[in-house]
């Protein structure tokens, strides 16, 4: 039995082709998955993300906890409002999830993790909880608006939301009055400027019973509903990281193009750290550009002059019109290389370059 | 859902249909351009091998997935679509317009043993 979110009838209505996705009925597209990709990169589109789970960590013993949880370090989150990318590891420095952290007060941070770690995640976080009170937020829903125009068609259908967010930065986000009559008990509006698109945007957390109130006000604003189809090329392109495909709890987030979200600095112990340090890194994340005619896929095998890789994530992309992946490379691979994909018979040629492939409406690598 | 009456179908969602040259022109059927999705690359046998009854031949790819192909009666591979491959768009705008390759049959008459029409329709409708 799978799940629904709040907009699952919204989606239906839409003609949302619906599929399984870490056990919830979620919309892959609602029409042609390269057009809803078109609209984010060029213009407004926007996802149901209410499978993802906010959790709110509440106490005076917060940052401790989550000093110790994150391989990032929430000391960069120096004002209310501010958010962080993070990987959450295990003792032997593999990935448990990937979430953002957001830091409100020293007694309140909310994180956001994926929908198919939320359950694993939660009992990992409790577990290390002491007097933290942890609350999953099961009673919100998400839907993130992601492109060039995506702020200000989000205003446009949401007037009341502006003043609190227009002097946002990428990576701010803000309490919100509510929208919405009638008043829920737990009234909880947030506007984050986040997004997993490569684009400008917001990401809108709101109480699950207004989810379909805001959703069809975007729609009337001229925002394109988009599927899970277009997220997964629009990240891709953008470079960044899935979960449970670029990483899991066996890679290392060093060894995943996560480094620079892991902060090693002296002075603050974290679950993992001793693992990351005592592990040589001998595999690399890199992006591959297909050079010759196909598409590259999830798990097919890469031979380079300095042995063998495999492709984590691959797909057509559609700002690039080619094929292109992510792939965990061995040391010594550099970008320029060219290098062989094994793609059913036939081996193909694809060059190595260095994600992101194309983020706010450009193609950010050069053609081979 | 679109299935012309003047074609057979092939459970595996492959359309094929005999041509007055006596070739059997094969495509995917509409049904099958939809659950795919945009489709992006399309690998297609070459001219001259031999194929029998089931047997995997060409690739279709959409952003979402690869997709298998096989050949819905035994022949040699008299042409493949060009025109296709350079615009793999064209099978999701019009799957029946848009054939893959041509067959020269062993035998013309194995095309009585695919779903017509009807069978095929409803096949595609519990699918």
């Amino acid at each position: 039995m799978t799940q629904h979110t709040p907009l699952h009838a919204a989606h239906l209505r839409l003609g949302g082709k619906l599929v399984d996705f870490a056990g919830w009925d979620m919309p892959l597209h609602y029409g042609s998955q390269v057009e809803e990709h078109h609209q984010v990169r060029r213009d407004a589109g926007m996802f149901d993300v209410s499978h993802m789970l906010t959790i709110d960590l509440e106490g005076g013993g917060a940052p401790d906890l989550l000093r110790r949880l994150l391989a990032n370090d929430i000391g960069k989150l120096t004002a209310p409002g501010r958010a962080l990318y993070s990987c959450m590891l295990n003792p032997q420095g593999g990935v448990i999830d990937d979430l953002i952290v957001y830091f409100f007060r020293p007694d309140f941070y909310r994180l956001v993790v994926n929908a198919g770690t939320a359950e694993k995640d939660l009992g990992w976080i409790e577990q290390h909880a002491g007097g933290v009170a942890v609350k999953p937020r099961r009673d919100l829903a998400m839907i993130a608006v992601q492109g060039p125009n995506a702020r200000a068609k989000t205003w446009a259908a949401l007037p009341a939301a502006q003043a609190a967010s227009a002097e946002l930065k990428p990576f701010q986000a803000a309490m919100l009055p509510a929208l919405f009559a009638p008043e829920t008990r737990n009234a909880s509006y947030m506007l984050a400027r986040t997004g997993y698109t490569g684009e400008d945007g917001f990401e809108l957390t709101l109480p699950a019973e207004h989810a379909e109130t805001a959703w069809n006000a975007l729609l009337a604003a001229g925002v394109k509903p988009a599927g899970l189809g277009a997220r997964d090329t629009l990240r891709l392109e953008a470079g960044m990281a899935l979960y449970g495909q670029d990483m899991d709890e066996h890679t290392s987030p060093l060894e995943a193009g996560l480094g620079w979200t892991v902060a090693l600095d002296a002075g603050r112990d974290f679950i993992g750290k001793q693992a990351l340090t005592a592990r040589p890194v001998d595999k690399q994340s890199l992006g591959l550009l297909l050079i010759d005619k196909g598409v590259l896929r999830a798990h097919q095998k890469i031979h380079t002059a300095r042995g063998e890789g495999e492709i984590t994530s691959g797909t057509f992309s559609p700002t690039l019109n080619r094929s292109i992946a992510l792939a965990r490379l061995p040391v010594g691979v550099v970008v320029g290389d060219t290098v062989e994909v094994e793609i059913r018979d036939k081996r193909l040629k694809a060059a190595v370059v260095k994600p992101p492939f194309a983020r706010n409406g450009k193609i950010l690598i050069q053609d081979v | 859902m679109n299935t012309p009456a003047n074609l057979k179908y092939a459970r595996s969602h492959e359309w094929a249909r005999l041509d007055a040259d006596g070739l059997v022109t094969v495509g995917i059927s509409d049904h099958a351009q939809e659950a795919l999705g945009d489709i992006v690359f399309l690998e297609l046998p070459q001219v001259g091998r031999k194929l029998s009854a089931g047997e995997e031949c060409a690739v279709v790819e959409s952003v979402k997935a690869a997709s298998d192909i096989y050949a819905p009666l035994a022949g040699e591979v008299a042409a493949v679509n060009q025109a296709a491959v350079d615009a793999p768009e064209s099978v999701n705008q019009d799957a029946y317009a848009a054939w893959l390759f041509k067959l020269k049959p062993d035998n013309a008459a194995d095309l009585d043993a695919l779903l017509d029409a009807g069978a095929y329709a409803k096949l595609a409708a519990e699918a």
